[in-house]
C-alpha cells in the first residue's frame, strides 16, 4: 500500500526520460524502444477491458435477445434502447437507488469508517488491534457469495440480527423485506471497510510524526492535527481509496442478487441487477446492455471528478 | 466500473461454461455423443429419473452410441435462461431437449429448434397423439418443433382435515372467486397458524406465477391476453384489473403467504414438500402434477395425500359459464438445430417418448397424457386417483397465446403481481405499466382495446 504515496526520486543526470538538446532522436527511439516491453501489456487490456467496453457498447445498440427471432439475427436500432431506458419508470428509480447505495455505504461507509479504525487502532495497543484487525478483514477476505449468503443469514426475518433483539424484547423488522436498502447497505460495508482501513492504514504511516507533535506543541486539539495535518497528508490516498470503493461498490450484485433479487418490487433493484434481469431474465440483451453502459459512465463521472478535487498527483 | 460490466457480459458466458462443463471439450465435434438438456429443481426429479432409463435402454440399443445427460438444476425462468444460452453456441448446444410449449415457437425463431416434419412423417407412433397436443408443439411456420410428453390442467387444492377444523363443507365447490376469498377469510379466522391460500405470484416465480397465477384469474373473467380472431394483444382490459385486485387482496389482505416467502425462489418447493403435507397451508391453486411429489417414487412421499387433499375447479370471477376455467400448459421434446447427428437425436425422443415410456413418465410425474394408447390404458387410469378430475377439467381449459413475444409479455405479468403484491402500485397503475410495456414489446398496431 505504500506505493499509494510514492516519493518521487529526484532526476539523476543521464538518466529518466528527460529529453535532452541534440540528443531529441535518440531519445524518442529510446524510449519508443522501452516501452516495448508494455507492449504485451497494452495488447492483454485491449483485448480484455477494451474490447468487451466496446463489444457491449455496439450490443447496446442492437436488439439482440436471448429468444425469438431476434435472437438468431439481431440488427442494428441506433439509440433505441437508450430512448426506451429514459422512458422506463423503473430506470431513474434504480438510478437514484445505485447513488443512494454508493454514497451511504462507499463514500460514507466505508471511507468514514476504514479511517476511523485506521486512526483509532493506530492508537489503542498490539492484542486490539491484532483482534479488531481481524474481525475487519475476515469479511473482506470473504467471497462475495459466502459473504452474502452470511448477509442474508444474518439480516432475515428469523435470522441472527432479530434473534438477537429478540433477546433483550425488542422485535426487529424484517429487514430485507421491509428495509432492503438499508441491509444492502450496512452489508455492504461491513464488507468493503476493511479495504479502506487497510489504505487508511498505510497512508497514516507516511505522516511525519514531527509535524504532528510540534501542533500538539502548539496547541492544535486532535480534531484540528486532523482536519488541518493528517488528511492534507493522506490526500492522495483518500482519493485513490475513494475511486477504488466507489467502482467497486457501484459493480456489487452479488451481495444485493442474493440478499434481496432486486425487490421486494423494484425496490433494490440498482443498475447493475437491473442490467441482469433485463438482460438475462427478461431475455433482452440488448436492453440490458445499455443499461451496463450507463452504469460506465457514472463510474467514469465519479473517478474524473475524483480526480479533480482532490488533484492526486500534484504535491 | 469495468469489472461491473465484465461481470453483467462474463455471467452469460460463465453460465455456459459452467453448463456444458468439462462436457464441452469432447462432445464438440463428435457425433457419437447426443447430449440431452432438461430441468432438475427442487421436487421436480421424476424428469431426471426418466431420462437415466432412456439413456440406459438408448445406449444399449445402439452400441458405440453415448447419451450425455445435462440436468440444468434451476428454477423454471433461470432454466429458460440457461438453456437459451447452452443453445447460442454450436460448442454447447445439446442436441436434444426439454422445452416448455409456450417457448416452441419463440426458440424455433431465434434458430434454435430443428423441425421434426420429415421424422414424424415415417413416425407410426406419431398417430396415437391427440391433434391438440400436436398443435402445442408447432412453431409460427406451421412446422412441428417439439414431441409433446404430458399436458396439465391448474385447479385449487384444498386440505380436507384444515377445512373440517375450519367449519368449512367438504367437499368444497366455490362458485365465485368471492366464494375462495371467503373461505380463505375464514381458514384465517379460525386457524391462525395456517396459511390461508397460495396463489403463485411475483418475478421471481416466472412463468408459474404468470400461468398458475395470473391467467387462472383472467382467464375466469371472460377477458383474455390476446385476441385470436383479431390476433392482437388486448390492452385496458377491467378482467386484467380485477386480477391484479384478488392478488393484492390476497396478499395485502394477508390472506396468502407473506410476500416475502412468495417472493422466495423455493415457494414452489416449499408448497410441495413442506406447507400441503406439514397442513400449514389450506388451499393452494396448483397444477395437476403436484401429486407427482407425494407418490412413492416423489421426493417426499405423502401416503396418505389422497385422503387429505381435495381438489375444486377454479371458479371464474362471478360464476359465468362455464362456471370453471383452467390453464394447459405441458412440456415437450425437442431437437437442438445445431445437432450433429440429427438422426440419433430423434432416436432418442423417439425411444423416450413411446407408449411405454410416455406412460411411466406421465404416472411419475403425474401428467396429463397426450397419446391416445396411455390415456386409455387401465394401469395409467388406475395409477392416481387425481387424474380423473384432472382430465375432467380440460373441457373447460384456455391455452397461452403461442407467440413468440408471449415470453416477454410474461415477465411483465409478474411485474405488475410484484407491484400490486407489495402494495407498490395500484392494480389500476399496475395495469397502465403492464399496457405500456405492452406497447413497447409488440408495438402499438398489435394491440387493441378490451371489448
Amino acid at each position: 500500500m505504500a506505493t499509494l504515496t510514492p516519493v518521487r526520486p529526484e532526476l539523476e543526470p543521464g538518466r529518466g526520460d528527460a529529453p535532452r538538446p541534440g540528443r531529441k532522436k535518440t531519445g524518442t527511439r529510446r524510449s519508443l524502444v522501452r516501452s516495448v516491453p508494455l507492449l504485451p501489456a497494452i495488447v492483454l487490456l485491449a483485448i480484455f477491458l477494451l474490447g468487451p467496453v466496446i463489444s457491449s457498447f455496439y450490443g447496446s445498440l442492437t436488439d439482440a435477445s436471448l429468444t425469438g427471432a431476434t435472437a438468431q439475427s439481431s440488427s442494428f436500432v441506433g439509440f433505441d434502447n437508450y430512448v426506451e431506458l429514459f422512458a422506463d419508470p423503473d430506470f431513474p428509480k434504480s438510478v437514484v437507488l445505485t447513488l443512494i447505495f454508493l454514497i451511504a455505504s462507499a463514500i460514507v461507509g466505508q471511507n468514514v469508517l476504514g479511517l476511523g479504525l485506521a486512526i483509532l487502532m493506530r492508537s489503542s495497543n498490539k492484542i486490539v488491534r491484532a483482534m479488531v484487525g481481524t474481525f475487519v478483514v475476515t469479511a473482506w477476505v470473504l467471497p462475495e457469495i459466502v459473504a452474502a449468503f452470511a448477509a442474508y443469514a444474518f439480516f432475515n426475518d428469523t435470522g441472527t440480527i432479530n434473534s438477537v433483539l429478540a433477546l433483550i424484547g425488542i422485535e426487529g423488522p424484517n429487514w430485507l423485506y421491509a428495509l432492503p436498502m438499508l441491509s444492502v447497505i450496512l452489508a455492504n460495508i461491513w464488507r468493503g471497510t476493511a479495504f479502506s482501513m487497510l489504505v487508511y492504514a498505510a497512508a497514516l504511516q507516511d505522516v511525519p510524526t514531527e509535524i504532528t507533535e510540534s501542533a500538539e506543541v502548539d496547541g492544535a486539539t486532535g480534531w484540528q492535527r486532523l482536519v488541518y495535518i493528517t488528511l492534507p497528508v493522506i490526500r492522495r490516498s483518500i482519493s485513490t481509496n475513494l475511486m477504488l470503493t466507489t467502482l467497486q461498490t457501484l459493480s456489487v450484485f452479488t451481495l444485493i442478487f442474493v440478499m434481496t433479487g432486486g425487490g421486494p418490487g423494484t425496490n433494490s433493484s440498482t443498475l447493475p441487477v437491473l442490467a441482469y434481469q433485463e438482460a438475462f431474465q427478461f431475455g433482452k440483451l440488448g436492453f440490458g446492455t445499455a443499461i451496463a453502459t450507463i452504469l460506465l459512465l457514472v463510474g467514469a463521472a465519479f473517478s474524473l471528478v475524483y480526480i479533480r478535487a482532490l488533484k492526486p498527483e500534484v504535491d | 466500473m469495468k469489472r461491473s460490466l465484465a461481470t453483467v457480459l462474463a455471467l452469460g458466458a460463465a453460465s455456459a461454461l459452467v453448463l456444458s462443463g468439462c462436457s464441452a471439450g469432447d462432445s464438440g465435434g463428435d457425433s457419437n455423443t447426443i447430449k440431452v438438456a432438461y430441468q432438475k429443481f427442487g421436487t421436480f426429479t421424476q424428469l431426471d429419473a426418466h431420462m437415466k432409463e432412456v439413456k440406459a435402454a438408448f445406449e444399449a440399443e445402439n452400441e458405440g452410441m453415448t447419451v450425455e445427460l445435462v440436468p440444468i438444476e434451476a428454477q423454471q425462468n433461470d432454466y429458460f435462461t440457461k438453456l437459451a444460452l447452452m443453445n447460442k453456441s454450436a460448442a454447447t448446444a445439446p442436441d436434444v431437449m426439454y422445452e416448455d410449449t409456450f417457448m416452441v415457437e419463440s426458440d424455433a425463431d431465434a434458430g434454435y429448434l430443428a423441425p421434426l416434419d420429415e421424422y414424424t412423417a415415417e413416425w407410426t407412433d406419431w398417430d396415437a397423439f391427440y391433434d391438440n397436443a400436436k398443435g402445442a408443439g408447432l412453431g409460427g411456420d406451421g412446422k412441428t418443433y417439439g414431441i409433446p410428453m404430458g399436458t396439465d390442467t391448474r385447479a385449487l387444492w384444498y386440505n380436507k382435515d384444515l377445512f373440517g377444523q375450519a367449519g368449512l363443507p367438504v367437499p368444497w365447490e366455490p362458485k365465485t372467486w368471492e366464494d375462495v376469498l371467503d373461505a380463505a377469510a375464514t381458514v384465517k379466522a379460525k386457524l391462525p397458524d395456517v396459511i390461508p391460500l397460495n396463489v403463485y405470484s411475483g418475478k421471481a416465480q416466472g412463468e408459474a406465477a404468470a400461468m398458475q397465477g395470473f391467467e387462472m384469474l383472467l382467464y375466469g373473467t371472460g377477458d383474455t391476453l390476446y385476441d385470436t380472431e383479431d390476433k392482437k394483444w388486448v390492452t385496458g382490459s377491467q378482467g386484467f384489473e380485477d386480477s391484479l385486485t384478488f392478488i393484492k387482496d390476497l396478499y395485502q389482505g394477508e390472506l396468502g403467504p407473506t410476500p416475502e416467502q412468495a417472493l422466495d425462489k423455493n415457494v414452489g418447493t416449499l408448497v410441495a414438500a413442506e406447507w400441503l403435507p406439514q397442513a400449514t397451508l389450506a388451499i393452494d391453486l396448483d397444477g395437476s402434477w403436484l401429486s407427482g411429489t407425494w407418490l412413492e417414487t416423489g421426493t417426499a412421499p405423502w401416503p396418505e395425500w389422497n385422503d387429505v387433499m381435495g381438489q375444486a375447479p377454479m371458479p371464474t370471477q362471478d360464476g359465468d359459464e362455464p362456471g370453471a376455467t383452467s390453464m394447459s400448459g405441458g412440456w415437450t421434446l425437442a431437437m437442438g438445430a445445431k445437432s450433429k447427428n440429427k438422426d440419433a437425436a430423434w432416436d432418442f425422443i423417439a425411444l423416450a417418448l413411446d407408449k411405454d415410456n410416455s406412460q411411466a413418465y406421465d404416472i411419475a410425474a403425474s401428467q396429463i397424457a397426450v397419446r391416445s394408447d396411455v390415456s386409455e390404458d387401465p394401469d395409467y387410469q388406475a395409477a392416481n386417483p387425481s387424474f380423473g378430475f384432472f382430465s375432467e377439467i380440460v373441457e373447460v381449459t384456455n391455452f397461452r397465446p403461442a407467440t413468440s413475444d408471449y415470453g416477454q409479455i410474461s415477465s411483465e405479468i409478474t411485474v405488475a403481481m410484484e407491484a400490486v403484491m407489495t402494495g407498490q402500485q395500484s392494480p389500476t397503475d399496475a395495469a397502465k405499466a403492464y399496457d405500456e410495456a405492452l406497447v413497447r414489446i409488440v408495438g402499438e398496431e398489435n394491440t387493441m382495446g378490451a371489448k
